[in-house]
């Protein structure tokens, strides 16, 4: 009885405080400022002050909250709330240093499966605010969501063949080779689309569409909102750095690598958002199904060679 | 006034996001808005975030010459924004008219008998400059909960 409660309470650690909620959020926002900095200072700008996401969040906060006439109020208020909840407890699964939460067998299954969570949110959030600029942003994500998880998810479950399990832990301390060099460069070209940045920042296009799906909501919720896409930065950015970085042995070395790897990946993307235009939907999907699924052809390949 | 409370004050001058109300304008109000977001004037440094739809907005700008059909466009906008909330106006359109007053299409009346109005900007169009120091003067209001809505709603809770 007491280990029950002694992994839950672990679990609830991991959750809440690292790699949860208390400090993911604000290294969820100190990436979303360096990314904003980084597009200002490409631009020639200034940009904005270090602890812009944190006002944003806490004015939105202080905000009321709006709902729409005829908008089912239990969803409207549970998405957001949902989202942040999925996300977070995404980021608990993976062993960063420190994690206190134990390694289960097929976490990454569970790890693939709740990060799928705040984009069905999304979608969802589109469909009931009956804003038909959020419906055709809702359409566009769950479109384009089928185009880029194809080589999202290969390059994970590449990784589980190559490791021969699915645990996030074995994930980590597989030996190093080819297959996640080319995995990485599978991950790689899902991320921009993932993290909705240009040139795939095809549902949240404010100049088509006016706003992303979240464009009724206000207040609060849309803090929320705000957020869930903070905290999945850090979650997008982190498994990259613990699946593909290879780790050595002292957790303290560990830590500062994937961070370093986690600003260096958000340079990257955020570069090429700067440097690129929006594609469209056809154009974005085509992309990912030609090169996304060369991509992940090779990778898959590659782990059956050996 | 505790620490929550003080943090979301201060958070409110540090982040204000806008969304334009072009309410009968000539245009020339809104291209010099443009400017503002342009390496120049950078905006974002004081947070400013220019946002199409008035629910994630907390000072509207509203440019240009009320004309008979833009009042209800306006009152349906100022009411889509959640409170707190600020109004500024561009240019001297929405005061009086300008050179357009007298025209049997537009509303001869200042903006300020359609909705509170917090900031004026004064100019034909404004100057980026100034306007962004409209902007700055707003979220200074809405730190300070003086806006005109902020008071109001304020009286309401009292009486
Ligand atoms: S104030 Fe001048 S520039 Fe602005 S809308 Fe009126 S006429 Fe045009």
């Amino acid at each position: 009885m007491n280990a029950v409660w002694s992994s839950l309470g672990s679990y609830l650690l991991a959750f809440a405080v690292w790699p949860g909620l208390l400090l993911a959020a604000p290294l969820g926002w100190l990436e979303l400022w360096f990314m904003r900095k980084l597009v200002a200072r490409l631009q020639g700008r200034q940009g904005p002050p270090f602890f812009q996401p944190f006002f944003d969040f806490m004015k939105l906060l202080g905000k009321e909250t709006v709902i729409p006439r005829g908008v089912n109020r239990g969803i409207f208020l549970a998405l957001p709330v949902v989202s942040v909840a999925a996300v977070t407890a995404a980021l608990a699964i993976v062993p960063l240093p420190g994690n206190p939460a134990p390694s289960l067998p097929g976490d990454v299954v569970l790890l693939l499966y709740l990060m799928e969570v705040p984009i069905l949110c999304e979608v969802l959030a589109g469909y009931v605010s009956r804003s038909i600029y959020g419906q055709v942003a809702a359409m566009r994500e769950a479109l384009l969501s089928l185009a880029y998880n194809l080589p999202f998810l290969v390059a994970i479950i590449a990784m589980a063949q190559e490791a021969g399990s699915f645990q996030m832990s074995t994930l980590q301390a597989a030996p190093y080779g080819l297959v996640h060099l080319l995995a990485a460069v599978t991950f790689l070209l899902a991320l921009p689309a993932r993290m909705k940045l240009n040139p795939f920042s095809i549902a949240n296009a404010e100049h088509e569409i006016v706003a992303d799906s979240h464009i009724e909501y206000s207040g609060p919720p849309l803090a929320l909102f705000k957020l869930s896409h903070a905290v999945e930065l850090v979650l997008l950015t982190e498994l990259f750095a613990v699946v593909f970085i290879p780790a050595t042995p002292w957790p303290l070395v560990n830590l500062l690598v994937y961070l370093a790897a986690g600003v260096a990946v958000l340079g990257g993307v955020t570069l090429l958002a700067t440097a690129t235009a929006r594609l469209r939907l056809t154009q974005a999907f085509r992309f990912y199904w030609v090169w996304g699924g060369l991509a992940s052809a090779v990778t898959l390949a590659a782990t059956l060679v050996r | 006034m505790n620490l929550i409370e003080r943090v979301i004050a201060i958070s409110r001058r540090r982040s204000p996001w806008i969304c334009r109300l072009n309410a009968g304008s000539c245009n020339g109000c809104d291209i010099e808005i443009t400017p503002l977001l342009s390496p120049r004037y950078d905006a974002e440094q004081l947070g400013v975030e220019l946002h199409g739809t008035p629910k994630h907005a907390d000072i509207v700008l509203i440019s240009g010459t009320l004309t008979l059909r833009s009042r209800e466009a306006i009152l349906d906008i100022y009411a889509q924004v959640p409170n707190p909330k600020a109004v500024v106006a561009l240019g001297s359109c929405p005061a009086s008219g300008n050179v357009f007053a007298g025209s049997p299409l537009v509303l001869s009346e200042s903006l300020d008998s359609v909705v509170p109005v917090d900031v004026w900007v004064p100019g034909c169009p404004p100057r980026p400059q100034a306007i962004l120091d409209g902007i700055a003067r707003a979220a200074k209001l809405l730190e300070d909960g003086a806006t005109k809505s902020q008071l109001e709603s304020r009286r309401g809770r009292l009486s």
